[in-house]
């Protein structure tokens, strides 16, 4: 962890020096162009009510690993200070052991922090910040993609990125309809299965990933358990089976340790079509269940299979 | 036919009965005549039946049916041994720290383990979890003072479950992006249930219950209080130690493949009393017929009230057995009063 947090410093370190080479030496941050500024202070919406921010954040503490790409994906990075564990892209993070689920108020204190993101309330963080006079931004996971538009573009309002953050957002809006343009209705009558751990848990397309491959024009296999799990049903095996879906994404390859050949080692799996013509995906996990900048990445691949699935077929 | 025999004539009628059920209740539709062609004819498939129906049963309601089997008799066969050695009406299976252990084992396999061999690693884990627990409780209990009481057993049961407890919930907590499977875990699973579970639990079940068949008698002796026992020639530490070592056994076993599945270890005990007398020559083997065929037929509901998705079995027992629990409360209330 200190290693990370020391090699993330230094790679900051090294871009401000990059950066600067011909100005002054590298005593405060590379701010934007005057004229894309922020004027604070600035108000913001959240979930916990209005949150009114009194200057430019340069000691940003993020407990969300999305909150966490979306600041690097906005330019925002140097002014991050420290990220929860479980932020690991990109690379050069500072990840320190911070929790993000089960917060401790004192831990985030002692990064001395001007601005907090995080995702899930487990009781009091926000309140017991607030007390400590530390702005807390709550930005719970996206239920759609107008969501994370709204998160990424918020977060270039709170750090002084606004123009970095409509550029982000612009081109995520791009590079989706190109997807989708592409993928022209090929996955129509597709049928999936999306797996998220090794009981079987699933989405149905009322979730933020199922409304992805809904995009796309895919069948989801979980929709016939609609009524079951809020959006996450835990499927029988026979019925996936009996489903025979065509492709299967795994979304369960570092929590449980399932790859095509797992998949293919259980009972009864082998005669599913997917199985068969070696159709089952392994996601990156990361990637498929944090939903900012790289929802992008996760719709890639889901066409990427879509397409391979439909040309064999062909 | 007495009644002796009549009650163990139901418990086989019934538990073969919830074994057809088993089989030929799922969220696939097969017609039930060809799956019970299917099955007189050991497996071979009859026209009416695709070859992926056949594999449905086979490969996975068949094992299914029999792990919840075997689980339901191993949980309620140690539940009614582990209420007569205590003398307790309220012990269950996992009185003794084998739950926790057992949790905690799987922690550590699903933290530390290698990611490709999770199939094996958690049951093994989860086994010799539930056996180290016991084994630590077993030990701190008879060292306590006046080491042959089963209070302090109990007492050193309670100390092992929370220090254990509380191991797993540091490491959970260490490394929160394993909670989601350890819950899944904890909640009970037959969902994943293949033949590889029936292999790994049904030997040590088998040994185990076998051992407390035997000493059924004895059982029968000790419930009626130690001091009797001991003027009739019984060594009572020694029997207790035996079938504490066998009961979890069975635990462990059923623990491993199934998870923590509550409250089947009280019910059917207790519904078996009811039903023939308390005598363990009747309880034993009906605790391990009708338990059995009360874990299929609750499997059964897990897999068919919301189908084509799951409810976590340990849920619905749970359901059941609270009331029922508190039912027993009553009953040896009265008993006692």
């Amino acid at each position: 962890m200190k290693h990370r947090f020391v090699g993330g410093l230094a790679a900051v370190l090294l871009l401000l020096v990059s950066c600067s080479e011909d100005t002054t030496p590298p005593a405060a941050p590379a701010s934007p162009s005057p004229a894309a500024g922020v004027e604070y202070p600035v108000t913001l919406d959240t979930p916990n009510g209005p949150l009114t921010i009194e200057g430019r954040p340069e000691r940003i503490v993020s407990l969300s690993p999305t909150g966490t790409e979306m600041l690097f994906a906005i330019g925002a990075g140097d002014q991050v200070v420290a990220v929860d564990d479980q932020s690991n892209y990109p690379d050069d993070v500072p990840t320190t052991d911070l929790s993000g689920y089960e917060p401790n108020v004192e831990a985030i204190a002692s990064y001395d922090p001007d601005l907090v993101v995080y995702a899930t309330e487990p009781g009091d963080l926000g309140s017991s910040l607030e007390g400590l006079g530390i702005r807390a931004l709550l930005q719970p996971a996206a239920v759609e993609l107008q969501d994370v538009y709204g998160q990424i573009t918020q977060l270039g309002e709170a750090t002084d990125h606004t123009t970095e953050a409509a550029d982000v957002v612009d081109g995520m809006k791009e590079d989706i309809t190109g997807i989708v343009a592409d993928a022209s209705g090929g996955g129509e009558g597709v049928t999936f299965y999306h797996e998220l751990d090794d009981t079987y848990y699933s989405v149905t397309s009322s979730t933020f990933t199922g409304q992805l491959y809904a995009m796309l024009g895919l069948d989801n296999i979980a929709d016939e358990a609609k009524g079951a799990g809020g959006g996450y049903p835990q499927l029988s095996a026979e019925y996936i089976i009996d489903a025979d879906p065509d492709l299967i994404f795994l979304a369960d390859t570092k929590c449980c340790g399932q790859s095509p050949d797992t998949v293919s080692q259980r009972p009864g799996w082998d005669g599913i079509g997917a199985v068969e013509r070696g159709d089952v995906v392994p996601l990156d996990e990361d990637v498929a269940q944090r939903w900012g900048p790289r929802v992008v990445e996760f719709l890639r691949r889901i066409a990427e299979a879509v397409d391979g699935a439909s040309a064999e077929a062909a | 036919m007495t009644r002796r025999t009549g009650a163990i004539v139901l418990g086989v009628v019934v538990l073969i009965g919830a074994l057809l059920v088993g089989l030929l209740a799922g969220p696939v539709h097969i017609a039930p005549a060809d799956a019970m062609r299917w099955l007189l004819s050991f497996g071979r498939r009859p026209s009416g039946l695709s070859e992926q129906q056949a594999t449905i049963l086979a490969d996975l309601r068949l094992p299914r049916v029999i792990v919840a089997g075997i689980v339901g008799a191993a949980l309620s066969a140690s539940g009614a041994a582990y209420q007569a050695v205590f003398r307790n009406p309220l012990a269950d299976p996992y009185l003794l720290g084998a739950a926790a252990g057992a949790g905690l084992g799987a922690t550590l396999a699903v933290t530390f383990g290698p990611s490709s061999a999770f199939a094996f690693a958690v049951p093994l884990a989860a086994f010799l979890g539930a056996l180290a627990g016991v084994g630590l409780a077993y030990g701190l209990g008879r060292s306590g003072v006046g080491g042959r009481s089963t209070t302090s057993l109990i007492l050193g049961g309670v100390a092992v479950a929370s220090f254990l407890t509380a191991a797993q919930t540091l490491i959970q907590q260490q490394r929160s992006e394993t909670l989601r499977q350890v819950y899944s875990w904890i909640l009970g699973r037959l969902g994943t249930a293949g033949w590889d579970d029936v292999r790994i639990a049904l030997p040590s079940v088998a040994i185990a219950v076998t051992i407390l068949w035997l000493c059924r008698r004895l059982l029968d002796v000790i419930e009626v209080g130690e001091l009797e026992a001991e003027s009739l020639g019984l060594h009572v530490a020694r029997l207790r130690l035996v079938v504490v070592v066998a009961a979890s056994l069975a635990t462990a076993a059923a623990v491993s493949v199934a998870g923590l599945i509550g409250f089947v270890g009280i019910i059917i005990p207790h519904g078996v009393r009811l039903l023939a007398g308390s005598s363990y020559r009747q309880v034993l083997p009906l605790s391990v017929l009708f338990g059995a065929s009360f874990l299929i037929l609750v499997d059964v509901v897990a897999r068919t009230a919301v189908a084509p998705a799951e409810i976590p079995i340990g849920v619905i027992t749970a359901f059941l057995g609270a009331p029922f629990f508190l039912l027993a409360l009553r009953r040896s209330g009265r008993r006692t009063a």
